[in-house]
């Protein structure tokens, strides 16, 4: 096991993908626009294909697993986006707003 | 090199039930578009569910004599996968059927073909032996469902429940990825359960490996609406499109737990090491909080969907129980599973009866308010029958098959030596006597100007409510070969272990 390549140590992905992840959820939870959420979403899948090629390169650069896992995520990422920008169109059509907390009629 | 060998049919065979849902669904959307007007909706919908159960029927036929790992480890096709195909065939192919004369839904092809493709990815949960499968086939089913709850155009409520699932979605099940990513590491590079399940039993690894596996059952957690993470639940199934809603109920749930059970049962085996103690001991919290909050909600519902959103998440916590008995009992395992995988199948079939009914009095009577099930006896005497044997099975009473059901569950829990979540459990089966017969109460004692004019019911859901309803009574008389079915499921996929 390799644990630093070219002077850089595998903890330092790893902290930077922890980072973006959080960063991430706290735009879906914090920010007033759907898409903005949307945004967040992204970021965090990103963290993860992050980690995903770090430990790849590091822990098992033979196998092909870790950039397989990567590139489905970015196709299901790709669906994603597609599925909420559908969602958030159908819902602005009706509400005439992306902002969530428009979102009321459901509660308790 | 090449050719088509043994080996090949049996990949082929492996996921033929999945390769034919799509190949079905795709058929559905082709015949839609090219027929057009020519083609009436409801024979599209009738064409859909008598399809499914056709590939139900394949689905059986091809079932292998034993366990076989296809797709280069990505799919185990065993027993197990084969009951869970049956209950998401069936689910789908009775959504189909209710979605057909649901007014406000105006099903097209598009909608029948999401029901599929989502019982497919289902399907897909059920088998997975893979993480990468895992997270694949988890997505392509939430992303269908969240169309379909917001697949009412132009309904504020179905436009809000589908964000709002969407969010709630997205964000767990980006969770759950992460700690996959983190589980991915920790082995060293491995996506197989097995070899995942090798690995993490390290005891260096033990805190990452908790931390991981707590990520990910974050997403399960959100897919079986377990609380903490239920608050989306009664929004969803409120906004969305009745038989939607019955069917994210059912199926979607029992997939929740067909992966949960296999992903946490294949990587982190009760007893093997700290962090599979660490799950098998949530269990426990998380059953007693999903019962308790989902019937104490429920009783304060006045609109009947809403309760019956309230009511799913109870049910949840009863197939906890079961799930806790799995983790910590050691003699009776294989019986713990079988009454899990019990409950999950007869739950289906009831609750989307009882969602079939509320679609009728929705698009007919005009609200899911409970006042809106009043006189339902006099204007509809089959309807209000067919309602009273699905909520009197979901309560649990006696002769239906919800009985059977949950007193197994709570067998195998005493059996695992829970007596104190058995205890919890009963006193949430009473409480929940007073939401369910509420409705009952509404249907038959309370009283309405309409009582006169009967209610029309469209014969494709009439003939589904019936049909389920007669199910739910013959099973408690019949209920020994499916209870043997599902115990020999439990044993094939303990067997994989």
């Amino acid at each position: 096991m390799q644990n630093v390549i070219n002077g850089i140590p595998l903890w330092w992905y790893l902290f930077v993908a922890a980072a973006l992840f959080c960063i991430g959820l706290y735009g879906v939870l914090a920010r007033k626009n759907a898409i903005a959420m949307l945004m967040g979403v992204e970021l965090m899948l990103n963290s993860v294909n992050l980690n995903l090629l770090a430990f790849w390169r590091y822990l098992a650069p033979g196998s092909q697993a870790g950039l397989a896992f990567a590139a489905f995520i970015f196709v299901v990422a790709a669906a994603e986006t597609a599925v909420g920008l559908a969602l958030i169109i159908s819902a602005y059509r009706s509400l005439r707003s992306v902002d969530p907390e428009k979102l009321d009629q459901l509660k308790f | 090199m090449g050719g088509f060998t043994q080996e090949n049919v049996g990949e082929f065979l492996g996921i033929l039930p999945e390769i034919l849902m799509v190949l079905w669904a795709s058929a559905i959307l082709a015949i839609d578009l090219i027929a057009g007007k020519a083609i009436k909706r409801r024979v599209l919908g009738l064409l859909a569910a008598g399809g499914t159960l056709g590939i139900l029927l394949i689905t059986l036929l091809a079932q292998p004599a034993e366990s076989q790992v296809v797709l280069g480890g990505l799919i185990r096709n065993d027993l197990y996968t084969t009951v869970f195909r049956v209950i998401f065939i069936l689910g789908a192919a009775l959504t189909c059927l209710v979605g057909i004369d649901f007014k406000p839904l105006r099903a097209g092809g598009e909608f029948f073909t999401l029901v599929i493709f989502s019982a497919a990815a289902m399907s897909l949960m059920a088998a997975s032996n893979d993480i990468i499968m895992l997270y694949l086939a988890t997505e392509t089913a939430s992303f269908t469902l969240y169309l379909l709850a917001g697949f009412q155009r132009g309904d504020r409520l179905s436009a809000e429940a589908g964000i709002k699932y969407f969010v709630f979605g997205a964000v767990t099940s980006t969770t759950m990825l992460f700690g996959l990513s983190l589980l991915f590491g920790l082995s060293g590079g491995n996506t197989n359960y097995a070899a995942i399940a090798q690995t993490v039993i390290n005891p260096v690894l033990r805190v990452p490996v908790v931390l991981a596996s707590l990520f990910v059952l974050i997403g399960f957690a959100f897919k079986t609406s377990a609380v903490p993470f239920h608050f989306w639940a009664p929004d969803v199934y409120q906004g969305a499109p009745t038989p939607v809603a019955g069917f994210i109920s059912t199926a979607s749930k029992a997939a929740g737990f067909a992966i949960l059970l296999r992903f946490l049962m294949y990587t982190l085996p009760p007893g093997t090491s700290e962090p599979s103690l660490v799950w098998a001991t949530l269990m426990q919290p998380l059953a007693i909080l999903t019962m308790t909050l989902g019937s104490l909600f429920a009783l304060i519902q006045t609109n009947a969907k809403r309760m019956l959103a309230y009511s799913s998440v109870a049910q949840a916590g009863y197939v906890f129980v079961g799930v806790s008995a799995l983790a910590l009992g050691v003699a009776n395992r294989a019986e713990a599973l079988a009454a899990v995988i019990f409950y999950l199948a007869t739950y289906m079939l009831t609750n989307i009866a009882a969602f079939a009914v509320l679609g009728i009095i929705e698009s007919r009577v005009g609200g899911t308010e409970i006042s809106h099930f009043n006189g339902l006896a006099r204007r509809s005497p089959y309807l209000a029958l067919g309602m009273t044997a699905a909520l009197l099975s979901l309560l649990g009473a006696p002769p239906m098959v919800g009985f059977v059901a949950k007193l197994i569950v709570f067998r195998e829990a005493i059996g695992a030596n829970l007596i104190g979540l058995v205890v919890i459990g009963i006193i949430n089966v009473l409480i929940s006597v007073v939401y369910y017969l509420n409705v009952i109460r509404a249907m038959y004692v309370e009283r309405t100007e309409d009582e006169a004019r009967p209610l029309y019911v469209p014969t494709p859901t009439g003939m589904t409510v019936m049909v389920t309803a007669a199910a739910v009574l013959a099973l408690t008389v019949i209920s020994t070969p499916f209870w043997e079915l599902a115990l020999q499921a439990a044993r094939t996929f303990l067997g994989g272990l």
